[in-house]
């Protein structure tokens, strides 16, 4: 046996959680340097799954793209393939028609309810409760089924087509989804008093990892990480896009900054995305799912365009420099949370390892997205 | 208007009135297009340095300046002054003209939309950039991501070592003439 290594006052060590670390929900590793318990510098590092996604955008043509986009957030793919067509569709000038507008908003809504569900479950299961990650799930089940019926997959949709979609919503999917709100609103009432009004939760958020707007602007931190912050700011507010205008609902706010903030964010915004689904499958109107008139070849003009659209993450941004060909020039991807990410190694500096890492869990990390 | 008044402020870097003057008049359905004419009629010879308005439904951008490195961090300390967030950093790769493209995309958290990207060229053998991480902390792994891809320097930077790649990568992927 080896003797007791005698640390002094005010030396530091270092520790690495991660790439293999629970907490970390994927292979993120984050090197942190110690004094005992308390965070002296954290270095975020990156790429164990790094993909290069940008470069298989250019060397591909633009519908053998569309796979690769769900496999950036496996969590709430459909939003970001939402951008993606979005995009595709302002540079060509595609008209989509208004059902295939409808039932994408739909099932982006029901996926980032999802989404959030697993993350919920996730989060608390990082401070400590396992029981509500199995209520999560089961509800987040239903939605999986009823997506799977209309994608064909259950997490890596490729629903989505230049122009529409790549099969309309059948006969038992807007019975099941009507079906689902009043359920899922039961649950969030459960989890409410399961989970939120916990006292021992509570303790463990309130007042800890505070986030000030300043950071967020400067790190450009977005989706509820921002808005736990105080900033009022959504992509489909803000800047709407697709038939969110359409839509009556809420942007939820928390000024508090701190990770209760953030977990109460994500909890308000399903309950908002309920009602955009409830809306939509009133308000769905019949029609053809894709246009009459669309290019064959996908060749859009010589030009540099940029689509923003919301995940459930933040805002996803992609920009596409195209030469007049089939395949993209340049083929930039802006993902959330690798800006939300980047704001932890200033922001957990002072902090208590545990409490840094329901900092993190609060961030709602998923790491094929950052390092695509 | 943000819009009208960031435009203002950017334009004031660029002394001489040069043809991006031209389509200063505001605002009008008809802009638009007649941008997207000029965009197009640009295209064969290499853009001048200026500030262009576009359209927003057509591109997805309002404002469009294109500077010369030296001038960077003036545009990016006035874009800070005016409350914007750091969206992206990336490069696009001009191989015919032997340059490489720096774009910066800034956006506001607020109702009254602007989003601005900001471009500038770096000759292609000697790549080198000044860094904005003194400004805007989070351009932080935006540039290391850039330096990843292009290898393209950005002076002044803390810690310009590999983000995605592997922390001994010596090429970078997104050149056009990489060869894996």
């Amino acid at each position: 046996m080896s003797a007791p290594i005698d640390i002094q006052p005010g030396e530091t060590f270092t520790l690495n959680v991660g790439p293999q670390h629970p907490a970390t929900h994927g292979v993120l590793r984050v090197k942190l340097e110690m004094d005992g318990e308390y965070i002296v510098h954290a270095e975020t590092v990156l790429g164990y799954i790094h993909r290069m996604h940008e470069l298989m955008g250019e060397n591909r043509t633009y519908p053998q793209v569309l796979p690769n986009l769900s496999r950036l957030d496996y969590l709430g793919a459909l939003g970001y393939t939402h951008g993606h067509v979005l995009a595709v569709e302002r540079a060509c000038g595609i008209e989509v028609p208004e059902r295939a507008e409808y039932i994408r908003a739909i099932t982006v809504e029901l996926n980032r309810v999802a989404s959030h569900l697993f993350w919920f479950g996730a989060f608390v299961m990082d401070l400590g409760g396992f029981t509500p990650l199995m209520y999560a799930i089961q509800d987040r089940e239903y939605i999986l089924d009823m997506l799977e019926r209309v994608t064909g997959s259950r997490l890596t949709y490729c629903y989505y087509r230049f122009g529409g979609l790549y099969n309309d919503i059948d006969d038992e999917f807007i019975p099941a989804a009507k079906a689902f709100i009043p359920r899922m609103r039961e649950s969030l009432k459960k989890y409410d008093a399961l989970v939120t009004g916990n006292i021992i939760l509570q303790k463990r958020l309130k007042d800890i990892g505070p986030l000030s707007k300043d950071i967020c602007k400067r790190y450009g931190a977005t989706g509820p990480v921002a808005r736990g912050s105080g900033i009022d700011y959504d992509v489909r507010k803000n800047e709407p896009y697709s038939v969110y205008p359409e839509f009556d609902f809420d942007i939820p706010v928390y000024h508090e900054c701190d990770s209760f903030a953030r977990y109460k964010v994500r909890m308000d915004e399903m309950e908002q995305s309920l009602r955009i689904i409830e809306q939509g499958l009133e308000k769905l109107p019949d029609g053809p799912i894709m246009p009459k008139k669309k290019p064959k070849l996908i060749k859009p003009p010589v030009g540099d365009y940029y689509q923003a659209v919301e995940t459930a993450r933040g805002n996803f941004g992609i920009r596409i420099v195209s030469d007049g060909g089939k395949n993209a020039y340049r083929f930039k991807l802006r993902s959330p949370t690798y800006s939300n990410m980047h704001l932890f190694d200033e922001a957990c500096e002072g902090m208590l390892i545990m409490d840094a890492l329901a900092l993190m869990g609060s961030l709602d990390l998923v790491i094929p997205e950052i390092d695509r | 208007m943000i819009k009208d008044s960031v435009k203002k402020a950017l334009q004031e870097l660029f002394p001489v009135p040069e043809p991006v003057v031209e389509e200063a008049p505001p605002t009008d359905a008809a802009e638009g297009e007649e941008a997207g004419a000029k965009k197009k009629a640009k295209k064969e010879e290499p853009r001048i340095n200026g500030v262009l308005e576009r359209d927003y439904n057509a591109c997805g951008y309002h404002l469009d300046v294109q500077l010369d490195p030296g001038e960077l961090l003036a545009a990016v300390l006035i874009l800070d002054k005016a409350d914007f967030f750091i969206e992206s950093i990336t490069g696009v790769d001009w191989i015919k003209e032997d340059q490489l493209e720096v774009v910066y995309d800034f956006s506001r958290f607020d109702f009254d939309l602007c989003r601005v990207v900001i471009r500038t060229r770096t000759p292609r053998p000697d790549p080198k950039v000044p860094t904005i991480t003194k400004i805007y902390t989070g351009a932080s792994w935006h540039e290391r991501e850039t330096h990843d891809f292009f290898g393209i320097k950005f002076e002044g930077h803390p810690h310009l070592v590999p983000l995605l790649l592997p922390e001994d990568a010596d090429f970078h992927p997104l050149l056009k003439d990489f060869k894996p």
